[in-house]
Parts: C-alpha cells; sequence; structure tokens
C-alpha cells in the first residue's frame, strides 16, 4: 500500500545513477576487505557470502523506502519509535548478549539489533515532529523533542551501546541546527551542557562496563596497558600506520590475517583496508564517502518541502557521524565505541538500515520531481 | 493540517544551514586525511616495525654438539632428539597463570619455571627455555594443551647422549645449560638462555670447538602465538667431532679392574703421551648429569662423601710412597750423590737425632746397593741417600720428571700435587726446612703429593729413556661438514738430565721388581713388565694386621709400571684408595691392564705403537 502503483517516467529519472554507482563500489570495498580478513576462516557459511545476503536484503529495504512516499512512512514514525522502544526494552531483558552488550534479539540463525534502526526511526520521528509544530520557543523547540529522544537514548545507553548513543545525539543535534536555533537557546543549552556535564559523565561511566571505562582509559593515556585494554587501539594504529602509502596488498596484512587485529570485519574493518590498501587507498574510500554525502547533502538542499529536507539532513548528519567517529576511533583519534563503518562493516542490522536510510534519501529527490501525483 | 509546523518559506531558511554541515564535513574529513597521513606517511616505518614485531619470533636453532669418538672410533658421546619446551613472554596475556599451568602439566617447582622465564638476554621477544629433555608424554599434554598456552613453543634439539653410560665418565665430563653467571663472560657471548654447554670434562676443555654455532629461524605467529610459518635464516653449525687416544675396551677394563673400590688407572703410551685409558672410581653417569637435576638430586651427588664427581686421575693428591724411589734413584745417581754400587747398611731403621725412622721391613735388608734398594724397596737407603742429597736437589729432579706441575692433559681442574722444598716451605708454611722432614720426603711421604696422571707421566719418562711427552687425550678434531681433520702431534715436555746409563739400571732394577721383588704378584706370561710398587700412608700411627683397620684408615696402595720393558708401549700408574700395600692390591691390577692391551694390540710387543704404524704414533719426538 505503502509502495507507489504509479512509478511514471520522471519517477525513473529520479533514479540517480552517480548515487548508486558510490553505493555499489563502497559495498564492494566492504565485501572485498570482508572477505581478505575472514577468507582463511573455516565456516560453513563465510562471512562475505553472508555480508552478500545483507545487501541484498539491504537492497530490497532500500527499494521499498524509495519507492514508498516520505510523506506516508514519516506518518508511521510515531507507532515505529514505540516499537523500537519496546524491542529496546525487550533486547534489556532477554536480548543476545556479545562482548557483555546485550545488543541483539535473535531471530532463527540471526540477530536482529534493534538500535541500529532506532537511529534511523529517530531522524524519521524528529523530521515528522519538525515539520508539524510550532517552531515558536525553545520548549518546542528544543525541550519537547530533546523528551522525545530521552527514553531511546536512555535504553541504549543501558545495554550499553555508547555509538548508537552517541549517533542519538549527533542526529538530534544535526537537527537542532536545521531548524535553527536562537544564539540565547543555545547559551543555555551550553550552560547547561556544562553544569550537568559531570552529573551525565558520572551517570554514563556508571553505566559502562569496566571493558569500556578501560577502553576510555586507554585512550586518554595510550601507554596504559598496551596488552591488554590498549590492545584494539594500539593493533588498530598499528595496522592502519604499517600500512604506509601503499599497503601491504589485498590479503597481505599481517596484522589483520594472524588475527592480531580483532573485529578485523566489522568495527575494524576500515584498519584493515588501510593496512592493505596504504594512504593512496585511504584517500580514495575517504573520496568516495565524500561524494555519497555530497550527493546526499545536494539532495537535502533541493527537497521540495521541509519534511524533506529534515529527513535528508538527518539521514545525511548520521552517515557522516558515524563514517567520521569510525575511522576517526580505528585510527587513534576517539576513544573505541563501537560504531560499525556504514557500507563497509560486516553486518545485518547495519546494513540494511544504511541502505533503507540510502533508499529513504533517494525517495527524497523523486519527490522534488514528482510535485502532484 | 493546522500549519503551525515549518511553512515552505522556512525551507530556504533550512536548505541554507546545509552550509554549515557541508563546511562542517570538509572539515572533519580533512582532520581524518591529515591524522591517517600522519600514523602511514609520517610515522609508517615506526608501525611498519611495530607490526614485523608483532608477527616475527625469532627462534634460535640450537646446534648438534660435535661426536666424540674414541682411538678406534667407537662412539663415546653423541646425540639423540628430544623435545624442548620454549616460552616467548611477549605472548604470554597472563604470566601467573601459564606458570601455574606449566608447573602442574610439567611436574616442576613454579619458582624453577619463574627463574627460567626472568633470566636471559633479547627481551620479552627472545624465547627463553624452560625445559628441556621433555617425555614423549609431556610433548603431547602440552601440545594438546596449545591454545590455552599462548607463546609456548616446543622444539625438537639434539641432546647429549654417552652411549656407554659411565665408562670414561671423569674423561668426557657432562653437559648442562649455560649458567647466568657463564652467559656474562666474554667466553659466552655468543650463547643465550637456555644454550647447553660442556661442564665437565673434554665436554667442557673442547667446549669452543664441540659447541658449533647456533642458527636462527625467524616464525611468524599468529596473535595467540601460534606458530603460522617458519623461515630458517641461518642454519645452525654442528660442532667439531672430537677423537679421543683412549681404547674405549681399555677404559671399561681399567674401570671393571677398579670395581666398586675408590681409586684411579691411568695408562698411556709413553712414546706418544696417548692416554689408552684413565679411569677414576666412583664413578657417574654422565647421561643423569646432563639433565636438568633438582636440587636434592645435586645435593645427594656433590655431598656424597665418596666424591664421585672428583676425577682422581687428575684431582686427587695422594703420597706417591715408594714409587717416589724411582725419582729418588735417578737423582741420587746424577747428582753423584751415590755411585751403582755404593752400599748402605740397612738394620731396620735410620736413626736421626733422637728419632728412629722405620724401614717397612722389620730387621732390615742387610747391605743393598742402588739395585736391590729399588728391587726391595729398601727405606733405609732411600733415608740415607736422601739425607745426602738434601731436599732441594730432590725438589729439582722430582720436578724434572714433572711433578708438582700440571702435565697439560685436556682436562679441567688439573691439580698438581706438591714437591716440597726450602723455598717451597718458606712460601707456603713461613717456616724453614727441617732437616729431618728430608728423611720423609725421601720415601714419598710427608708433603710431598702426586696425582695418578703425574706418576704415569714419571713412569712413561722413565719407560721412555727420559725423554717426557706431555699426556694427551684428544688425537684430533674432525670439521663434520669439511671433512678436515685436524691432528694433535704430540708434545715434548722435556728431557730428564740423566745418564742413558742410570736410566738402563733403573729399568733394570725395575724389571726385576717384578720378577723377584715386591711386585711378583704383577708378573706376566705374556709381556715382560717392569714396575714399582708404593703405600702411601694416610694416618701417621697403626699398629697390627692391615684387616683390623677401619678400611678408611688403611693405606693407599701404588703400583706404576711400563711393559715391554724391552720396547715400552704402554705406561700404567695404579692407585687404590685404602687398599693396603701396593704389591698385592695395586700390582695386579696394573698386569691386568697391560695383558687386556697386549691381547688387544698384540703389535705393542715389538714395540710397533697400538692399532699399527700410524702418522701420528709414528713421530718418534727429537729434542
Amino acid at each position: 500500500m505503502m509502495i507507489d502503483r504509479v512509478i511514471d517516467s520522471r519517477g525513473l529519472d529520479s533514479f540517480d545513477l552517480r548515487f548508486m554507482g558510490l553505493i555499489a563500489v563502497i559495498l564492494s570495498v566492504g565485501v572485498l576487505s570482508i572477505y581478505s580478513v575472514t577468507h582463511s576462516q573455516d565456516t560453513a557459511f563465510p562471512f562475505y557470502l553472508k555480508q552478500l545476503v545483507w545487501i541484498l536484503l539491504g537492497t530490497i529495504a532500500f527499494l521499498v523506502m524509495y519507492l514508498s512516499d516520505y510523506h506516508k512512512i514519516a506518518r508511521l514514525a510515531y507507532p515505529t519509535y514505540a516499537v523500537i522502544l519496546i524491542m529496546l526494552a525487550v533486547v534489556l531483558v532477554m536480548g543476545k548478549s556479545s562482548r557483555g552488550a546485550q545488543r541483539w534479539i535473535p531471530i532463527g540463525p540471526f540477530a536482529f539489533q534493534p538500535s541500529e534502526f532506532a537511529k534511523l526511526v529517530l531522524v524519521l520521528v524528529l523530521a515528522n515532529y519538525y515539520s508539524r509544530v510550532s517552531r515558536a520557543g525553545w520548549l518546542h523547540r528544543v525541550v519537547l523533542p530533546g523528551l522525545i529522544v530521552l527514553p531511546g537514548l536512555l535504553l541504549i545507553l543501558k545495554q550499553p551501546d555508547l555509538g548508537s548513543g552517541l549517533s542519538f545525539l549527533a542526529v538530534y543535534a544535526a537537527m537542532l541546527l536545521m531548524v535553527g536555533v536562537r544564539s540565547k537557546t543555545l547559551g543555555v543549552i551550553l550552560l547547561l551542557s556544562v553544569m550537568l556535564f559531570p552529573f551525565v559523565w558520572e551517570m554514563v561511566w556508571a553505566s559502562l562496563h569496566d571493558y569500556q571505562r578501560e577502553r576510555v582509559m586507554a585512550f586518554v593515556d595510550p601507554d596504559y596497558d598496551p596488552g591488554g585494554k590498549g590492545y584494539h587501539a594500539l593493533q588498530s594504529r598499528i595496522a592502519i600506520g604499517s600500512g604506509e602509502l601503499s599497503g601491504k596488498g589485498l590479503y597481505g596484512g599481517t596484522q589483520s590475517q594472524l588475527k592480531f587485529l580483532p573485529e578485523g570485519h566489522t568495527d575494524f574493518v576500515f584498519a584493515v583496508y588501510a593496512e592493505e590498501w596504504g594512504f593512496v587507498g585511504v584517500l580514495v574510500l575517504l573520496a568516495l564517502f565524500i561524494a555519497l554525502i555530497w550527493v546526499s547533502l545536494e539532495i537535502a538542499a533541493r527537497a521540495k518541502d521541509t519534511l524533506g529536507a529534515l529527513l535528508a539532513a538527518g539521514i545525511v548528519a548520521m552517515l557522516c557521524f558515524c563514517v567520521v567517529v569510525n575511522i576517526g576511533m580505528t585510527a587513534g583519534m576517539f576513544p573505541i565505541v563501537g560504531i560499525p563503518l556504514p557500507l563497509v562493516s560486516y553486518g545485518g542490522s547495519a546494513t540494511i538500515m544504511t541502505m533503507a536510510s540510502l533508499g529513504l534519501l533517494l525517495n527524497v529527490k523523486r519527490r522534488r520531481l514528482t510535485l502532484f501525483y | 493540517m493546522a500549519s503551525i509546523g515549518f511553512n515552505d518559506s522556512d525551507l530556504l531558511d533550512l536548505q541554507r544551514r546545509l552550509v554549515i554541515l557541508r563546511v562542517g564535513l570538509l572539515l572533519v574529513v580533512a582532520l581524518l586525511a591529515l591524522r591517517l597521513w600522519h600514523l602511514q606517511i609520517r610515522e609508517g616505518p615506526y608501525y611498519r616495525d611495530l607490526s614485523e614485531n608483532n608477527r616475527t619470533r625469532s627462534v634460535v636453532l640450537e646446534p648438534a654438539r660435535g661426536l666424540i669418538f674414541d682411538r678406534n672410533g667407537v662412539l663415546l658421546a653423541n646425540n639423540v632428539p628430544s623435545f624442548a619446551l620454549y616460552v616467548t613472554l611477549e605472548d604470554v596475556k597472563d604470566r601467573p597463570a601459564l606458570v601455574a599451568q606449566l608447573a602442574s602439566l610439567l611436574n616442576l617447582e613454579p619458582e624453577v619455571i619463574q627463574k627460567k622465564l626472568s633470566t636471559g638476554k633479547g627481551g620479552k621477544l627472545q624465547p627463553r627455555k624452560v625445559k628441556d629433555r621433555l617425555t614423549l608424554r609431556e610433548a603431547t599434554l602440552i601440545e594438546s594443551h596449545r591454545l590455552d598456552l599462548p607463546g609456548v613453543m616446543i622444539q625438537v634439539e639434539s641432546q647429549r647422549n654417552y652411549p656407554g653410560g659411565p665408562v670414561a665418565a671423569h674423561l668426557l665430563g657432562y653437559v648442562g645449560e649455560v649458567s647466568a653467571d657463564q652467559l656474562e663472560k666474554a667466553d659466552f657471548a655468543d650463547l643465550h638462555q637456555g644454550s647447553v654447554v660442556g661442564q665437565y670434562g673434554v665436554e667442557k676443555w673442547f667446549d669452543r670447538q664441540v659447541r658449533g654455532r647456533a642458527g636462527q629461524k625467524s616464525v611468524e605467529v599468529d596473535a595467540l602465538g601460534h606458530e603460522k610459518r617458519a623461515v630458517v635464516s641461518d642454519k645452525p653449525v654442528a660442532g667439531d667431532d672430537l677423537y679421543l687416544t683412549i681404547d674405549a675396551r681399555l677404559q671399561k677394563t681399567a674401570e671393571d679392574l677398579l670395581g666398586e673400590e675408590s681409586g684411579a688407572i691411568v695408562a698411556l703410551d709413553p712414546t706418544n703421551g696417548d692416554i689408552l685409558a684413565m679411569a677414576s672410581r666412583p664413578g657417574f653417569d654422565p647421561n643423569m648429569l646432563s639433565k636438568e637435576l633438582t636440587n636434592k638430586q645435586w645435593v645427594e651427588i656433590v655431598q656424597n662423601e665418596r666424591r664421585p664427581l672428583n676425577n682422581r686421575a687428575t684431582q686427587g693428591q695422594y703420597p706417591p710412597g715408594s714409587t717416589f724411589k724411582v725419582v729418588m734413584a735417578a737423582a741420587a745417581l746424577e747428582s753423584n750423590t751415590v755411585t751403582p754400587s755404593t752400599m748402605v747398611r740397612c738394620n731396620g731403621g735410620y736413626q736421626f737425632g733422637n728419632r728412629l725412622f722405620h724401614d717397612w721391613k722389620q730387621g732390615g735388608h742387610g747391605s743393598v746397593d742402588m739395585n736391590e734398594a729399588l728391587i726391595h724397596s729398601c727405606d733405609v737407603y732411600f733415608y740415607t741417600v736422601g739425607q745426602r742429597m738434601g731436599i732441594d736437589t730432590i725438589a729439582e729432579y722430582a720436578k724434572q720428571f714433572g711433578l708438582g706441575q700440571e702435565t697439560g692433559v685436556e682436562l679441567p681442574s688439573e691439580r698438581v700435587g706438591i714437591v716440597p722444598s726450602t723455598a717451597w716451605k718458606q712460601k707456603a708454611r713461613n717456616q724453614p726446612w727441617y732437616p729431618g722432614e728430608t728423611i720423609s720426603a725421601a720415601i714419598g711421604q710427608g708433603y710431598v703429593t702426586v696425582t695418578p696422571l703425574q706418576m704415569a707421566s714419571v713412569i712413561g719418562t722413565v719407560a721412555n729413556d727420559g725423554l717426557s711427552i706431555k699426556p694427551r687425550l684428544v688425537q684430533a678434531v674432525m670439521n663434520r661438514a669439511t671433512g678436515e681433520r685436524a691432528e694433535f702431534p704430540p708434545t715434548v715436555r722435556g728431557k730428564v738430565a740423566v745418564k742413558p746409563a742410570t736410566i738402563a739400571l733403573i729399568k733394570e732394577a725395575l724389571a726385576d721388581v717384578v720378577t723377584k721383588g715386591t711386585a711378583t704378584r704383577a708378573k706376566s706370561s705374556l709381556v715382560t713388565i717392569g714396575g714399582k710398587t708404593g703405600t702411601a700412608q694416610t694416618a701417621a700411627l697403626r699398629t697390627g694386621p692391615e684387616k683390623d683397620i677401619p678400611k678408611k684408615l688403611r693405606d693407599h696402595a701404588w703400583f706404576v709400571a711400563f711393559a715391554p720393558v724391552e720396547a715400552p708401549r704402554i705406561a700404567v700408574a695404579v692407585l687404590a684408595e685404602h687398599m693396603g700395600h701396593g704389591g698385592s692390591a695395586a700390582a695386579p691390577l696394573a698386569k691386568d691392564v697391560i695383558e687386556a692391551y697386549v691381547k688387544a694390540y698384540p703389535e705393542v710387543l715389538n714395540g710397533v705403537p697400538a692399532g699399527g704404524r700410524t702418522k701420528s704414533a709414528d713421530v718418534r719426538p727429537k729434542t
């Protein structure tokens, strides 16, 4: 019902080949890197094949989001958010735990990670909210949407999933930026933040698992414990750094091939890539991401209505945040917080969610061209 | 729809703010690129080194020690494969847990493992040897726990083995892990923790040659320290092989002759110095000592009051007793103190001041000349000539025969004994020499001490007409890779300043000792033997018959001999601790050794060297 029954010629025009091409190339980089790290592992169903399945499902999600009307999708934002909140609660109660965090709901042989989808839903919710609610006054502009964000944020931090939690805040901040905040309000927010920071930090710190605290410690002091808590950060820096200008070549990354680098196919896949392809490869990948985001911003800038613009901006902000934080953490600029690299890292929920988001983005472009239907 | 939301006029406003996102994005990506440039380009080489260290461990490949053979190529020491366990600390995540685990798997004290892990050079990347000679069961056990034991490696190495067990143990010595103190020394600079070095015997003396050179292997490991791929970058070089002068059969015969008694038998070829056998009892099994011993086992060996580790042939210092009369005879004749026909009256005692020095024979020998004095070992005769000569003349000749100094045999910790003189006493005791002490010295008692090897050399020098050849244990060293064999030629130690007539007289007298003197029990039907008995007193005062005296207070029995008398090819010294008289206890042993030798090498009866005329033995050194 949500899918348009009529696909007119202008709809096909909106199918942006540059955009699709960039997505396909970045996805290929991901599959290749995942293959490189895991090819020697003896598993019945290899990771790269699974990732291809996720990409296939992601393509379906992309098409669904692309072909629907984003106004209709936005109308479903609140109920969907409610469902997601319930799922996040369920995760806490019965979720599958991995590395001390409960983030997954098992579905047969697979595991579904609601917090990944929560990011996209939050974009929808906030875009929907701002396109409808009066822009007057900081109560409506800052506090009420903040109250919408809060339950999701708390549930996610409780898992704890620091990365998704920060993504939530990033989306909220991007939205605030888009609707414009008066400097007075901004001042109050900043002041409150500074005042509340110690308490919030205390809360967050207390909710963190030991390993997460130690990661933060290791970040603050890199020599804190190179064999133990700082291990990820150090091994990742070694992988990236030892790639030097032109890399060690495909399958040549000793850090990843010999398993010095943990989670080489998921959160640290960028380090694998950087080790194999060097600084040259890194620049190419960064260029691909910039191009993708640039095209996305273009779509946001040409959206026909505020809902479209806000949706597009929110999605771009979310993707940017993930790319920057993921690469930044593998390169030792930020503490390690567990955010996958969009379209590159292995993972069903993240791949499907990212592709769905991009489908929605392209949908916004399509609607710009079909004013009436 | 209520128009309270953002309307389309706001859209432009909204979209203008996207610029902030764009600028922000570019800035952040530029920052990322800068960071990556810093990591990969500026610090790239540093991280490359780190990643190399991450994955490669360099493992030392221990060389195989050179083999040791006897003069006929009989294998005395070889190597057998064995398992050794190494630990690379870099790959160990939880050291106390690993120590505890290894301790229980290998049945070792945790402190022992701890100590192994904390000694050695090369930092955490250098694997430490924790244990060698693992049993197959232990090695399998470790292998099956492979995944829980990161950083643990089992290497196949060659392990020293002595096929003959305790045979020739004191000569061969044993090997052991290089100690922390040794590692500090320049000689061991190319070694590392876990290296095996010779700790005793020729294994120690020739360690440099036998040791070989270690090689190196680069092992690629994964994050858990498990071996993935190995590249040998530097092959180990096996040590040189040693060819000893001893005859393994004769060695065994000599050791069996001593049996459970304590003592030493040295047999050498007086013409070239080849040591044919050198037995010391009690012995030990070098296979056992070359393993890692527990503290308790070590203490047991070291504190054993029979001192099995002591090589009595080179380290035992005993009064020579009457065997010293051989030296006395040469000294007395050459210093013109007496002539061969000078007669001395022996009434069974020699009065000096208010003290009477007894002859061993109650009632005395009557009037004796040099010949008879030697044959019957008349003490009074030698008291008299000794008194006439004075201690310094005695010392001078004793030194010419090589006493009081190292023979130079290729064994560590050789002792030299004592040749007393006025100068010696002043230096050693800070006292003048008392003339009465010369009387004791004249019959090889008092301060005089010698080693069995020195006495074998003395009698060999007599047999060789005064030419003293350095005793040697190693004929040749062979480089196994090149097949090059370096022979050690016989070395002349010196020529005793005696006239041929003097030597002839002494040799004739010594032959008579066996045929009609104190050593008739050494008489052989196979070969003519010349020799001299000796009894070295261990306690000053004893009364009653020998068998009533507790064993450890009984005298040491000596016998020195050579054969065949006409053209000597073997010189033997026998010392049997607490066995009483040389004639009864030691002489038969010497005879058995000589007969065994003659049976094995009948050619020596004609004065031909053992094993026929070989190049090295053919060299009759000239002076």
